[in-house]
């Protein structure tokens, strides 16, 4: 278990060294979620009345577009550079490559977030990042992160795969963006955790359901 | 010997394939591969453009699944065990798989982590020695040149002491420097007793580097010199013949 992690570390570390020093996908990411966010500036009043109940859900637009364009590199940038058969290569079970590159995509996104919500919150006069929504990003990302990184393993394979990410991803992730904007809504709200114990139980739940399949499947999109 | 005990006498065979077929769709790549390399030998698989080379080394080193037949590396089923066969094999491919962004160095470690190297800081020197990349440790892969980049790959290959060694073409885009290098260092790579499969356009190349010379067409072999040592002119000649040939 142990030589399996250092396996997963090891394709972290040199994703975070290769984004270290291009900077290719947090900048990308991080401007475009940016961009998002100051065009619905414009299109809400910032504080205005009702503005909670548009607010998550302009959020997570927000994210969930910009991770799309995150999600669009991890695979697709090692199909590009021809480095993808030397990985498969690897004698390594494919579950400990699909993790790695997991956890590398996840925290790319993580780190976009923590500066992208606080930023939300100053455009639009919200909360800047209240400590409640602290694990509803997380659990949002990680179910983002494990469906986004296997049907990025897909798209690369195919001709159009700018376009063909957010066709297979968006319906998938259906039911982790609904969740994140229902959960994200109370917390915005004030609400206690129990008014949105259950999105959070649907998070888990779908965050679960894409970890162990998208694992499973993860070997059978990346073999010839 | 005490009862019950059993002597295992070593396999000779590195590779072993019988009935190997691959198919892309209705397009058939290889048609039915028997193929058996003693340990520690070297075989040159030719064949023209699209006569199923690359194929078979991809399903040989499990980057492809196989559509039928079967196949062991080392003794190690490619289908059912996989990762065995791939800490068994050293791979060198049309591209030398290397990170842009990482310096030659990085990629070595990066690599070596993966495979388990062990004292892997001095195994990625040396294998940047046999090559004679190592004063270039430091440069970032984006900086070398398409000759310099595959010779990172050949010591990224012989990074974890593979048993077997499958090379596709090799030689493409090296100066003649680099050519000596790479013959020294596949040289060395049979003395240190590892089997070579390299698949090359270059007959005279191939013929002078492998002691028996496989030619594959329309993903058939179409010619195996087994035991027959051929002169370039004799394996040229051959070589028309079978590829010309109607199918």
């Amino acid at each position: 278990m142990t030589a399996i992690l250092g396996k997963v570390g090891a394709i972290v570390w040199k994703d975070v060294l290769a984004e270290l020093r291009t900077k290719d996908i947090v900048l990308s990411v991080g401007v475009f979620a940016v961009l998002v966010i100051i065009v619905f500036n414009f299109a809400f009043q910032p504080g205005a009345q009702g503005i909670g109940a548009v607010a998550p859900g302009a959020l997570w637009v927000a994210v969930v577009f910009a991770g799309v364009l995150g999600m669009n590199r991890a695979f697709v940038l090692e199909k590009e550079r021809g480095t993808l058969p030397g990985l498969l290569l690897c004698p390594v079970p494919r579950e400990a490559i699909f993790a790695g590159k997991m956890a590398a995509s996840l925290l790319f996104m993580l780190l976009v977030e923590a500066a992208v919500v606080p930023l939300f919150g100053v455009f639009l006069g919200l909360p800047l990042f209240p400590p409640a929504l602290v694990p509803i990003v997380l659990l949002a990302t990680l179910g983002f992160a494990a469906a986004g990184t296997l049907f990025s393993a897909v798209a690369a394979s195919s001709r159009s795969r700018e376009l063909m990410l957010p066709i297979l991803l968006l319906p998938v992730l259906v039911p982790v963006i609904l969740s994140a904007v229902g959960a994200s809504a109370a917390v915005f709200a004030g609400e206690p955790f129990g008014e949105y114990r259950t999105w959070v139980q649907v998070l888990i739940g779908f965050d679960v359901v894409y970890l162990v399949l998208s694992a499973w499947v993860f070997e059978y999109v990346v073999q010839e | 010997m005490a009862h019950g005990q059993v002597t295992v006498f070593p396999q000779p065979w590195t590779v072993q394939a019988r009935g190997l077929t691959k198919a892309y769709g209705y397009q058939w790549a290889l048609r039915g591969i028997d193929l058996e390399l003693r340990r520690g030998s070297s075989l040159a698989l030719f064949g023209p453009n699209g006569s199923g080379k690359t194929t078979l080394i991809k399903v040989l080193v499990t980057l492809a699944r196989p559509t039928g037949g079967e196949a062991l590396i080392e003794g190690h089923d490619i289908r059912r065990d996989a990762q065995a066969v791939r800490r068994a094999v050293g791979v060198v491919g049309h591209e030398p798989w290397l990170y842009e962004d990482l310096t030659v160095q990085e990629n070595l470690h990066f690599y070596g982590r993966m495979y388990g190297v062990s004292d892997l800081p001095r195994r990625a020197l040396a294998v940047l020695e046999q090559v004679g990349m190592d004063p270039y440790a430091q440069f970032p892969v984006r900086s070398l040149s398409h000759g310099m980049r595959r010779r990172v790959a050949l010591a990224r290959a012989f990074l974890h002491r593979p048993r077997v060694l499958l090379l596709d073409e090799p030689e493409a885009g090296l100066d003649q420097e680099a050519l000596a290098l790479l013959e020294r260092a596949l040289a060395q790579a049979r003395m240190d007793g590892m089997s070579v499969l390299i698949a090359t356009h270059d007959l005279a190349w191939g013929l002078a580097l492998a002691e028996r010379a496989v030619v594959l067409h329309r993903g058939r072999i179409a010619y195996d010199s087994g035991g027959t040592r051929l002169d370039a002119a004799a394996l040229a000649a051959t070589y028309r013949r079978v590829t010309e040939a109607a199918p």
